[in-house]
């Protein structure tokens, strides 16, 4: 989510709610900040994340919390406002936090962090995405359980080069913010690779009845493989329409076409195509223990990015655990080295910060089925 | 050579798809002077009636061939008992009011049909089967141009020329020309204005519905809504013709199909839209009656 705020310095500092939950008996409670979201237009965003992070924190006193000191969950509220997130930033350092889990929305994340930076504190987001925060290298301090806008993508190309390994890659869009996103991003993790080469960048027209014009160029192009960034209903029409002019490249496209309808639409011309969809986390037991605990507290389903707050919430603190103190530098190598369980299953993460089993995979068309591909 | 060859028949199939549809819009414009909208909705009822026909016999296990000429003539009853109530309930009450009444009414049974569709089928796109076989003895130029893409330009081509026949021998087409000349003077001289336009409704669904068979094979699915898309591109390809034209329809239609064609070829699928509404603006501004279009005084 990449939503940033508009100007409202008055309201800023009325935003700085700040609540403590759990009873504070204990000396010195392990305090975590927990920054998004938690009221106005987007904070249907920011409260699964918070209620997620409340039900966690539970659990784990009730196991005697961490190395034997409880934990306590310092809320922030800062309406995806990046000129409210600075604040909040700034009230949780002075509140000494050891943690912040948070922000909710991208832009209110970029004005936050590097007030956490310099304060020596780690920020683990559960649905900031837009690429830069983690790979532009500035904040070290910076993980998130979420996978980045160009993580389909990367998924996808990084399958494609390894695996099918062409020389010549086609890649069309539908002219939208998903499609073209995906496969400009394509684009450049394919030339930046140089590995094979893009033959051909094209948009289509969604709606059009007929794309072998497109179809011809593609197969003029020498390409083997094509990356199509759209959604089903096209997808289902170039996969068709190429194989009744007997264009057999590899049809690789994303989650807007992994879905049943393409497969029943396409019919025979589905199967061996590949596209990329997010990891399946309704069987995960913690994922199905979270929801039921979610439901029986509030009486209603959990709404966005609840498992990746879930996610967050188990890192950061299994971090804390394990870290030699509680200093951001062993917390960072923490989250880096030890392995932890959430509804995503075993995560980890990377030297960006960017987790290492959230994401996407590559699945397959076999008989009908989209199957995991090898 | 061959990719040249290759795009002239991607924009020629592209294009008599559209005058597939276009054929129908102008017919009933020229004999009475109204752009039906919801004439893309009778060629979506149509590819909705032969899918449910299809899916039956094929139960049955008829052969492919039996299947689509069965399937074809359902859509057409179907499509044309449309049409036929269509201009029964909202355009023949309107006969006597001004131009623009009819067209708000065409876009209400436009919009009317759709969301109909919508609520008694599916939202969901559904599959399409292939009714058009294909030969073996094609298949050295199945690369080029399929069976399916063959059928339609010969459908078209058939269509076209068994159209102008109709209007130009035979009485129904005599009384369709009297009507469109002067409504008043037919009526006075004996011509059942109102059933010959029930006629015109009638032919230009069945036309719909034929489209609506031949295109969704091509396609290989179809939802409510493809009837609307396909409908504005070959209204343009009518007027680009020469709306109330014929032949103008159909050639329109090629023009605009075979510029899309090499505008994907030789620039960007991306800009195939560009280049095509920039030429109907071209030739608009130079013929402003279409290609094959009779300049006319506005009746008043």
């Amino acid at each position: 989510m990449a939503k940033s705020g508009k100007i409202f310095p008055v309201l800023a500092s009325a935003a700085l709610l700040v609540a403590s939950v759990s009873p504070s008996f204990a000396a010195a409670p392990i305090k975590i900040g927990v920054a998004g979201a938690h009221s106005g237009d987007l904070a249907s965003y920011g409260l699964p994340t918070l209620k997620g992070a409340e039900l966690v924190v539970k659990d784990v006193n009730a196991k005697g919390g961490i190395k034997g000191e409880l934990v306590e969950l310092v809320l922030v509220d800062e309406q995806c406002k990046p000129e409210a997130a600075a604040n909040v930033a700034t009230k949780l350092v002075s509140d000494n936090v050891k943690a912040v889990i948070g922000h909710t929305c991208s832009g209110p994340t970029k004005a936050a962090l590097p007030i956490y930076r310099d304060a020596g504190i780690v920020a683990i987001s559960p649905s900031a995405t837009t690429p830069e925060l983690t790979q532009s290298g500035e904040y070290k301090y910076f993980f998130r359980t979420i996978a980045s806008d160009d993580r389909q993508a990367r998924t996808m190309t990084d399958f494609v080069l390894e695996k099918l390994a062409p020389k010549k890659i086609a890649i069309l869009h539908d002219k939208g913010d998903y499609g073209l996103g995906l496969a400009t991003y394509a684009r450049k993790f394919i030339g930046e690779s140089g590995k094979a080469e893009v033959v051909l960048f094209e948009g289509i027209t969604v709606g059009q009845v007929d794309f072998s014009a497109v179809i011809q160029k593609i197969k003029r192009s020498g390409a083997e493989v094509v990356i199509f960034g759209g959604y089903h209903p096209e997808a289902s029409k170039l996969v068709s329409q190429m194989r009744k002019k007997r264009l057999d490249a590899i049809f690789v496209s994303d989650d807007g076409a992994k879905d049943e309808a393409f497969i029943k639409v396409a019919g025979k011309d589905a199967e061996g195509v590949y596209a990329t969809g997010p990891t399946d986390t309704t069987k995960n037991p913690l994922t199905i223990e979270y929801r039921e605990k979610f439901k029986k507290a509030e009486g209603a389903d959990p709404g966005s990015f609840f498992d990746n707050g879930i996610a967050a919430t188990l890192a950061i603190i299994n971090a804390l655990d394990k870290a030699k103190s509680f200093t951001a530098d062993d917390v960072a190598t923490a989250l880096r080295s030890e392995k932890v369980d959430t509804p995503f299953g075993e995560i980890s993460f990377d030297e960006h910060g960017d987790p290492v089993g959230i994401g996407f995979n590559m699945f397959v068309v076999k008989d009908g089925q989209y199957v995991t591909a090898e | 050579m061959e990719y040249f060859l290759e795009l002239v028949f991607s924009g020629l199939t592209r294009g008599s798809i559209y005058a597939l549809i276009a054929l129908g819009y102008t017919m009933v414009y020229g004999i009475i002077g109204l752009i039906n909208f919801a004439h893309g909705e009778i060629y979506m009822i149509g590819a909705f009636t032969a899918l449910i026909i299809a899916t039956v016999l094929n139960m049955y296990g008829l052969p492919l061939p039996a299947v689509l000429i069965l399937a074809a003539i359902a859509a057409i009853v179907w499509s044309a008992a449309y049409g036929f109530t269509v201009e029964r309930v909202a355009y023949r009450p309107l006969r006597g009011a001004p131009r623009l009444s009819p067209l708000i009414s065409a876009i209400g049974m436009s919009i009317f049909l759709q969301n109909y569709v919508m609520l008694a089928q599916t939202p969901n796109f559904l599959p399409f089967p292939t009714l058009i076989p294909e030969p073996a003895f094609l298949e050295p130029i199945a690369s080029m141009v399929g069976t399916t893409d063959l059928t339609i330009l010969l459908v078209t081509t058939v269509v076209m020329v068994l159209l102008t026949l109709l209007i130009k021998f035979t009485r129904t087409g005599k009384a369709m020309r009297a009507t469109s000349q002067d409504r008043t003077m037919a009526f006075l001289v004996g011509v059942n204005v109102d059933t010959v336009i029930s006629i015109t409704f009638v032919i230009g669904s069945s036309l719909a519905a034929i489209g609506g068979v031949l295109i969704a094979s091509h396609i290989g699915q179809i939802n409510f809504y493809i009837g609307f898309i396909a409908g504005i591109k070959a209204f343009t390809a009518a007027v680009l013709g020469g709306i109330g034209s014929i032949p103008g329809a159909v050639l329109g239609s090629f023009v605009l199909g075979l510029t899309e064609s090499f505008a994907t070829g030789y620039v960007s699928s991306a800009y195939e839209d560009v280049f095509a509404f920039s030429l109907l603006v071209l030739i608009l501004i130079f013929r402003p009656a279409g290609l094959l279009g009779k300049a006319s005084i506005e009746k008043v």
